[in-house]
């Protein structure tokens, strides 16, 4: 199969244009779904790592280091060859977002959390001093100040999840990738298909990067201009 | 876990070859993208962007279909073209970082550019590298797993072989081999520990 080398051919770029541009959509919806899986269950980690019980929280560090630090694809195919073993049948798509929602939900939450400690201590010394209840501290003191700036970082988040779908492919979920895969093995021109799945991932990811770039900017000129103005002018990054 | 550890030669080969060249991607790219002719700028800044802008697993199979390459050769490749554009901006992000006066004490020294970069400026700015280069590790070790998908038999093709004939042990095999991977991360993970600690030491390493 490899040894076919076609040189490029227009003809088939367009041929296989549609099927492509029609698995985009699944593709972009693909990674809102396990995005939006990711920003939901990364609370649920903030939360548990917030239980003021020390086994509770090694355990639950232990947990999300290990889902870090090995690789989506094998966590993927656990959830979608796996579980079925004990009575569990996900479809492709349902294993996807549960798989790569995990994943990143690990990373998503170390987000939250630099962003509730970024918040000073005398904020939550007031919130305290004034009576406030705990749901209070946290929905109209803490939460507002530790949100705002880490929205680049989270919106990083979503570009790098966009590039990681495709890894979807492996279980069989018909996004971009595999549509190009499958042309690929029916015509044996795969250079064209790919490309074009190649340029779709450029064209999308580089203008939201620099859109994030752009607003991290200015999140940074904003937040500098609050603390530094608390803190006798001196210029402090918010990080 | 015996079965899988078949498929240990090659993770390990192409993590190995891809952080050599990644390194080498990530420093080469760096020092272009702080070129003076515009020309150098304009062609690294197109290609960090094209292996950043586009999947890791986009540019597995790409190269694997365009370029003739062994099989180990282009996951390597892949990977390190991947891993090398993101480093690049680690590498870039360093060399600028260091003060200004650094460069203009060496030129008053009378260095010419390649001391002042071999002796000053580098030696600085690798430090400031080190972490997020070992972080990069752990994330190019999550990256082999991708190069079953074109055939290579590491641990992940291992597995799924395995699985294929033992269809009822999909979970435990797949739960050892997550297992596998983090046992390889360990030494990683302690590596750039080490690297964030020789980095935040408060005297030059040399």
């Amino acid at each position: 199969m490899r040894d076919i080398i076609n040189l490029w051919d227009w003809d088939t770029l367009f041929d296989a244009f549609p099927s492509i541009f029609a698995a985009m959509w699944l593709t972009i919806g693909l990674t809102f779904a396990c995005y939006a899986f990711a920003l939901v269950f990364g609370i649920v980690w903030t939360v548990l790592r917030r239980i003021p019980i020390r086994p509770i929280y090694w355990l639950v560090t232990f947990i999300m280091n290990f889902i870090r630090t090995t690789p989506p694809l094998v966590q993927l195919i656990l959830i979608y060859v796996g579980l079925p073993d004990v009575g569990i049948i996900l479809g492709s798509i349902t294993a996807a977002i549960l798989g790569l929602g995990i994943h990143f939900s690990t990373y998503i939450s170390e987000i939250y959390r630099s962003g509730i400690e970024s918040v000073s201590k005398g904020q939550w010394e007031a919130a305290t001093a004034l009576n406030y209840t705990k749901f209070q501290k946290w929905t109209k003191i803490i939460l507002p100040q530790a949100i705002p700036p880490v929205i680049p970082m989270l919106g990083n988040y979503l570009i790098i999840m966009f590039k990681e779908v495709p890894l979807a492919s492996a279980i069989g979920v018909s996004g971009m990738l595999l549509m190009a895969n499958i042309y690929g093995a029916k015509h044996l021109e795969y250079i064209e298909p790919l490309t074009i799945v190649a340029f779709f991932f450029l064209l999308m990811s580089y203008p939201s990067s620099l859109l994030i770039k752009r607003l991290e900017k200015k999140m940074n000129r904003r937040f500098e201009k609050k603390v530094g103005s608390s803190d006798n002018g001196k210029e402090v990054t918010a990080s | 876990m015996f079965i899988l550890a078949k498929g240990l030669d090659i993770t390990i080969k192409v993590l190995i070859g891809s952080a050599v060249f990644g390194y080498l991607v990530a420093f080469v790219a760096g020092f272009a993208s702080l070129s003076r002719y515009g020309i150098i700028r304009k062609v690294t800044a197109v290609f960090v962007e094209f292996f950043r802008g586009t999947s890791l697993i986009v540019q597995l199979f790409w190269i694997y279909f365009v370029l003739p390459l062994p099989d180990i050769w282009t996951g390597i490749v892949a990977i390190s073209l991947n891993y090398g554009a993101y480093m690049s901006e680690i590498v870039r992000g360093a060399i600028v970082a260091v003060p200004k006066g650094q460069t203009e004490a060496s030129v008053a020294l009378n260095m010419t550019p390649f001391q002042r970069m071999r002796l000053v400026i580098l030696p600085q700015a690798v430090r400031m590298m080190l972490p997020e280069f070992g972080n990069y590790l752990i994330q190019m070790l999550k990256a082999t797993s991708l190069v079953s998908l074109i055939g290579l038999a590491d641990i992940t093709f291992q597995a799924e072989l395995h699985r294929s004939v033992n269809l009822n042990l999909g979970l435990q095999i797949f739960f050892l081999l997550l297992v596998m991977y983090f046992l390889l991360a360990l030494p990683l993970i302690g590596v750039t520990r080490w690297l964030e600690r020789i980095s935040s030491k408060g005297v030059a390493s040399r």
